[in-house]
Order: C-alpha cells, then structure tokens, then sequence
C-alpha cells in the first residue's frame, strides 16, 4: 500500500495492523507512516479503532498481526514504559497524573532522578522548568500540585512529562476537547514549536476546523480499517472527510430549527439562582420545544448552573420550577421526579455504570416503572432498553453489553436513552458531544432537536461555541459566574460570542 | 463498501438470545466453578484424611450448622461490599445483640410473655446498630472503615457493660425447643440460613433495592445524578447487615445457649473473607450471593477437616490466609481474561 521509499523516512510505519478482542476485531488493518517533525491527524468516527491504534503504538496493547517500525526498524513495545523509553508517547484524554504530586514530580513519575537511591529534587525540578519553558509555560511551578492546575495546564505537564524522555513522537487524544479556545491556540502554539524541533505529533480530533488549522497530513480509519491516508490536511474536502468516515455523505451537521410556539408553556424557570461561591443572579426560562444554550468559558460557572438547577449542588439563594412546581433544593431525586434530566459532563465518572450493562445504564433512572412491589421484569427492561438502542443506532448493538466497552458517542447515546425512557419535561445536557465524532454528533443533535420538537424544554452548555449557535434557539452567554447575554441565536454570531464570553478577560 | 452492509445485519442481534435461565445458569456455574472445585477439593481431603468420621451426616449437618451464623452474617455483608462499603464492627453488633437479648430482664419479659421477645430484641438491636453504623457514613460523611471500626469496640464496650462481663445463660424453654428443632431432618438453624440465602440472591438479583446497590457501588456519584438517594440507600445497606447480625446473634444464643459479650470474635474478617473469596469486588459494584456461601461453606469444612485431623486453631488459620490469597489471584486472573 505505502511505498516503500516513504517508509524509509518515515520515522513510524504501520504496515497491516490487527487487534482483536473477544468477540470484536478492533483493528482490522492499519496501514500509515509518521514523518519527523509532522502533525498527522487521525480521523474517524468513535468505535473506528482510533483508541485502540493509540493504545497499539504507545505499547499498552499488543498487536496481533501487523508490523510497527520505529526509525526503520520492526519494534515491539512490551508496555507503555518501553514504548516511552523509545521516544514515543501517548497523552490520553483521561490525563494520567497524579494528583497531590508536585508537578516535577509527576514529569519525573516512573524515571526519577536519584543517586544512590537518594531523589535529587532539585535537578528536577530544574529540568521541569527548563521543559516547562520548552513548551512555552514558565507560568507552572514546578512545585505546583498537579491536582490544583487547570487541565489545560495539566495537559502541558504531561506533555513535558513525554519529553523529559526525549519524545520523538507524541499521540495526543482529543487534546482540545477540554480546553477553551484560548487554551487551544496555546496548545498548537506548543505543537507548533515541538514539530519545528522535529518532534511529530499524531493529533486526534473531532474537529475539523483545527485539523486544518494544525495539521499537515491525515489518515481516516473505518470500522478499523484505514480507508485513506496522507492526504493533505489543508486541502481535502471536508465533504470528503465526512464521506469517507461516515461512508454516507452529510449536508447539514445541525438540524433545522422549528419555529417556536409563543403561547408554549414555560417549563423550567430559574429566579435569582445562586450557590453562594462560583454564581449569583441567574435567571433563566425556558419554554416547551426551546433550546436553551449556554456558552462560556470552563469555569465560568455554566457547568455548576446546570448542576444546581438539577439539584446536584445545593443553591444558597433562588428557585427552580418545573410545570410551576418549586423544586426542593439541593435533591436530585425531586428534581428526577419532577421529570428533570442530566446528561452530565464527565460520561464515565458522572454519568455511567461501566462495569454494567447497557440496559441496566439505561433503565437506572426508571428501575420503578419495571418493577413491582420491588421486583424487576428484567425481560421488559431488555426489550424496552434494545427498542431505544436501536431507535438510537447504539453501536456494537446488544443492551447486555458492558458500556465500559462502548465508544463515546455510543456512551452518550446510553445516557440520552436513560432521560428518553422516562420521558422527562426537561433535558439537561452539559457538553453532550465532548469526545463524540462528527457522524454521531449529527445524530445527538438531530435527537435533542426531535425531542424538543416533541415538547421537552433542553438545556445545553458547551464549550464549543459553534455547537451552542447552531443547536439552540436561544443563547445565554455565562461570565464570571453571571449571565451577560441572553438572545435568540440568529441574532448573534461566534465572534460577539466570543467577545462577551472573553470581555475582561487577559487575551 | 461491503462492510456498510455487512454490519448492520450483525448489529441486530435478537434481545431475548442472552437472556433466559440457561444463559443465568451458565453464566453462574461458570463464575463458581472455581468455588466448586475448591469445595469438593476439601471433601476429598476431609474423606481420605478423616474417613467416616467426615463423611458422616451428623459431621455434615454440624458443618451446615456452624455455616449458618457466620453465613447469614455473611450475606449481610455482601450487600454492604457490593454498595461500596465495608463493616468491621459485624462481630461486636452480634455480641452486643446476643447480650441484650439474654439479660435477666428480656429473659424475664419473654417467659411472661413468648420466647420470639428475644428473637425482636436481638434483631432490634442489631439493626440499630447499623442504622447508627449507616447514618454516621452517609450523612456524617465518616469513611466506612474508621466509623465501622468505632462501633467494634463501642458495641463490644456496651456488652461486656451489658452483662458484666459474664455469660448469660439462657433460660426459656420454648425458645430453645423451637431453634433445636428440624425440619425434614435439617436442623433449623440451617433452614434459617437456606433463607437469608435465597432471600438475599432474590433481594440482590431481582429488585430495584439489588439493582440499586450495584448501581451505588459501581460508582455512586453517577447513582446519585440519575436519581437513586444514595445515602438513603447506604443506610439501607447497613441497616440490613445490622438485621442480619442480630439474627446470627439469635441463631449463635440458641445453638451455645448463652448470651456473652465474647460471641461473634472475629467474625469481621471471616464474613470478609467469606464474600470476597466468593468473588464480591471489594471495591464495590460487582456481587455474587452464592460465592458468598461457597465461600462460608469452604472455610467451614475446611476448619471441621482441621478439628477432625487433630490440628491446631493456629494451622487453620494459616491455611485460611493461604486460601484468600489464593483465590483472590485466581479471581484478578480470570477477570482480567474475561474483561479484556
């Protein structure tokens, strides 16, 4: 497939790449070459084997066919530490630091620096400032508890963590997924200076725009298959991307809005909503059928709006009303029963069992609705759970799944389908498509759209600001723990947006 | 592209395949085989080793019989694992619920009135003790482990203070009639204890109280963002451990005939034990009622071969230690393959 002169170059080759699993073949061949000093972008859908190529090349898996050559030659890395000790180093999205560790010694976790068994703390923490500075952040103490650092800073840390080893080459998994567009452009600014000291970066990204804006080549890989490779970041279509992952071609990533009834009843009203530390003064209405949007930057108090509305955290002053029934506060379980929803922003540590089955995921919420006198019909729970999985194309199919084994598209999609089987009056969805590809995210939106077509009053808050646009129908921006702004969204675009979320702010 | 055809054929794979009794039977055989073998194993031993006087239905019923305290105790135990908990303090709430229900006055009420006044006391007073063990964890916010730990030695103070420090002795006839009996040929205390068991796999596997447990175990702050109160269930958790050891403090009078504030030593670490051999994760989320009585029953025959061959408490003990460790690396071996 890649010819050969190419590979000679190339600082990593893949050549016919299979993973399997029990009951799955994750990877199904898995061809593509890393050059020195490029950002090369892998492209895919959730569930197209992207993970698991990362956990391939960074040695946490163990290829079952395939060749992987480093510098020419046909490797093996037994575990992660070897892989590192050659140069390559993986980044995941769940950062692996450990917090209540200083930030010297997180870079240094696994290879400290000592002397006869005595740690020279010192010459690490130098060396953590001289690679901190590297990557431009003189800003983090090498002292710093990692714990308290913001993720961005976090993600930086173990980026220098990789190059305390004398990273050539770093895969880093949806790096800007967490970080707002400021910390983005710091983030490819850091890239940027890392592939002119010709370190290559494998960057994976569901976001187009800034496949364009840092990469240089990409490689789109298909139900485990690599369906195109090297082709050029700046150039190819973004059609053909979509096409060629999806397999099907995409016109419209954001569903139509339906023009909204003004006689509709408010369904959810907030008054005066605050929690004593991170928010004061939120107002906040909403309509059978509207989506409401919130923008604004991490930390500015949308994610803990949204959590004490849903009674997650307890508000010190305010009230929220559902159907005109004043909730009690600080009480998930009122709020549930009042028929509210929370699709929360960490999947895995907010809002799933992992280690138990789709179905149960799905029914956790109404387990009464299957039982009598306490006890369940599992069989009804199976067959209402597979209708919803099906409805909502949750791939591998089968509700006796463990989620942990799911990807995050088709996790989100297991925690719509909780709020969809009780049927709520008010959906809350912080960050719905963090992690989630491009085809799916065309799915979630189109299904939070049908449900408030169908008279459910949504909440979104999300960090892409683009997504709140084109989602919801009204915006409110969040600052500071303050709603600054509160409009229809065509009547307001990204870079105003952008300017009331960052007013005040130090560009 | 074929593939395009080819998966969603694949993905629609009927529902009612999985499931069904042969799919549970299977599925629970194959996590206990190990179990099984371990305890035909210790037969096998206990035949050659000690012969007939092993292999005997009275030897196998005082087996059953010894099973049946530390087993109800057990049960208890693996709800409060499988929610994510832990309670040291199981040995001195048996204790305490033992004395209570022996003292002079109780005994006096109960041959004024029936025998099962001690039964309710025992039980009361081991449910309170977790209701207290309970609250102090999901409303106090005190760590399972260090709230559990200061009811050990509080209820184990309380009933040495109870019976000052002497055994009870007990004293009401119907009640000991009644728990010496057999039913069919198996003795009471034993039926008890087939009782919790059923009743417990049932409370665990098919209500929304079991569902909710895994659910609160697995990961508790997704429990409680979809609605389960989950420190109301913590306290559920406890309070039913707490019943179940005043049952087992109940069972424990009748078959000593005393009350005394020495009963329930070390039945921390044997109900412990006994759950996570049978393979409950200790750390929450994942619980399984028949390992927990594979597991009573292993420890039991394997302390009965040990007393039939003349060996010390000592040996036993270092065997027992062997046989955690032992299954324990058997059971991450296995996990891992299957969880891959």
């Amino acid at each position: 497939m890649v010819s050969s002169p190419a590979r000679a170059n190339a600082l990593l080759s893949v050549q016919g790449l299979v993973k399997r699993f029990p009951g799955v073949t994750a990877l199904g061949g898995v061809d593509f070459d890393v050059r020195a000093g490029e950002v090369h972008c892998l492209l895919g859908q959730n569930g197209a084997g992207k993970s698991t190529l990362i956990k391939v090349l960074s040695g946490a898996h163990r290829p079952d066919e395939g060749e992987i050559r480093w510098r020419g030659e046909v490797v093996e890395f037994g575990d992660p530490t070897a892989a590192m000790r050659s140069g390559v180093a993986a980044i995941y999205q769940e950062l692996d630091l450990v917090a209540g560790l200083s930030v010297a010694d997180n870079v240094f976790l696994g290879h400290e620096l000592s002397t006869a068994g005595f740690s020279r703390r010192a010459e690490a923490r130098r060396r953590t400032r001289a690679l901190l500075d590297r990557l431009g952040h003189r800003d983090i103490s090498p002292d710093r508890d990692v714990g308290r650092l913001s993720v961005a800073h976090q993600q930086v840390v173990s980026m220098a963590r990789a190059l305390s080893l004398d990273g050539q080459l770093l895969i880093m998994d949806e790096p800007s997924a967490v970080l707002d567009p400021d910390e983005v452009r710091v983030l490819f600014g850091v890239i940027r200076e890392l592939t002119a000291q010709g370190v290559a970066v494998i960057y994976i990204s569901h976001r187009l725009a800034e496949i364009r804006e840092i990469g240089d080549r990409v490689t789109v890989l298909k139900d485990g298959r690599t369906v195109a490779t090297g082709l050029p970041a700046r150039e190819v279509k973004t059609s053909e991307l979509i096409s060629l992952m999806t397999g099907r071609v995409l016109d419209n990533v954001y569903p139509q809005r339906s023009p909204l009834d003004p006689a509709a009843p408010e369904v959810l009203v907030v008054r005066g909503l605050a929690d004593g530390d991170r928010f004061a003064g939120v107002d906040l209405t909403v309509r059978a059928g509207e989506v409401v949007g919130l923008a604004g930057l991490v930390g500015s108090g949308r994610s803990e709006i949204l959590e004490t509305v849903y009674g997650a955290r307890k508000a010190a002053e305010g009230t929220v009303e559902v159907d005109g029934r004043r909730l009690r506060r600080g009480s998930v379980g009122a709020a549930v029963r009042a028929g509210m929803g929370l699709c929360p922003e960490e999947r895995k540590s907010q809002g799933l069992l992992l280690d138990q089955a789709v179905y149960r995921n799905i029914t956790v919420s109404s387990m009464s609705s299957f039982a009598k006198f306490g006890f369940l019909d599992d069989r009804a729970e199976r067959v209402r759970s597979s209708q919803l999985t099906e409805a909502l194309d949750v791939r591998p199919a089968g509700v006796d799944r463990l989620v942990r084994g799911l990807s995050g598209g088709n996790q989100q999609k297991v925690v719509l389908a909780r709020w969809l089987l009780r049927e709520c009056r008010v959906l809350l969805l912080d960050e719905p498509t963090r992690g989630v590809d491009v085809g799916a995210r065309s799915e979630i939106y189109e299904l939070v759209r049908q449900l408030a077509d169908s008279g459910v009053a949504v909440v979104v808050v999300s960090s892409d600001v683009e997504e709140v646009l084109g989602l919801a129908d009204r915006v409110l921006v969040v600052r500071e723990g303050r709603v600054v702004h509160d409009g229809p969204a065509d009547e307001i675009d990204e870079s105003r947006v952008l300017d009331l979320v960052m007013e005040g702010q130090p560009a | 592209m074929s593939e395009d055809t080819a998966v969603p054929t694949q993905q629609r794979t009927p529902v009612a395949k999985e499931s069904g009794i042969s799919a549970l039977l299977g599925s629970a055989a194959g996590r206990n085989t190990g179990l099984v073998v371990a305890l035909v194993l210790l037969c096998v031993g206990g035949v050659v080793t000690a012969g007939d006087r092993f292999a005997d239905v009275d030897n196998l019923l005082t087996i059953l019989r010894l099973a049946a305290v530390i087993g109800v105790v057990s049960i208890g135990m693996t709800f409060v694992i499988t929610g994510g908990g832990i309670d040291l303090s199981v040995g001195a709430i048996v204790a305490l619920s033992s004395v209570w229900a022996t003292t002079l006055a109780t005994q006096g009420i109960a041959n004024d009135t029936h025998w099962i006044v001690m039964v309710f006391t025992a039980l009361l007073v081991g449910g309170a003790c977790g209701l207290v063990n309970g609250a102090l964890i999901a409303y106090g916010r005190v760590v399972a482990f260090i709230a559990t730990l200061a009811s050990l030695a509080a209820a184990r103070g309380l009933a040495e203070i109870l019976s000052n420090r002497k055994t009870q002795i007990v004293n009401v006839p119907g009640f000991a009639a009644f728990f010496d009996a057999s039913v069919l040929g198996v003795p009471v205390l034993v039926v008890i204890f087939a009782l919790v068991a059923v009743g417990g796999w049932v409370l665990l596997n098919r209500t929304t109280f079991g569902r909710r447990t895994f659910a609160v175990g697995g990961n508790p702050e997704a429990a409680r963002l979809a609605g389960i109160n989950v420190r109301r269930h913590t306290v559920m958790l406890y309070s039913l451990l707490g019943l179940c050891c005043g049952l087992a403090a109940v069972m424990l009078i009748a078959r000593t005939t005393t009350g005394s504030a020495t009963h329930g030593g070390l039945y921390e670490l044997d109900a412990i034990a006994a759950v996570v051999i049978g393979g409950t994760l200790l750390s929450g989320g994942r619980g399984t009622i028949a390992g927990t009585v594979f597991g009573v029953l292993i420890f039991t025959t394997l302390s009965n071969v040990f007393t039939l061959n003349n060996l010390s408490i000592s040996a036993q003990a270092v065997a027992k230690g062997a046989i955690i460790v032992v299954a324990v690396l058997l059971q991450q071996r296995l996990a891992r393959r299957s969880g891959a």
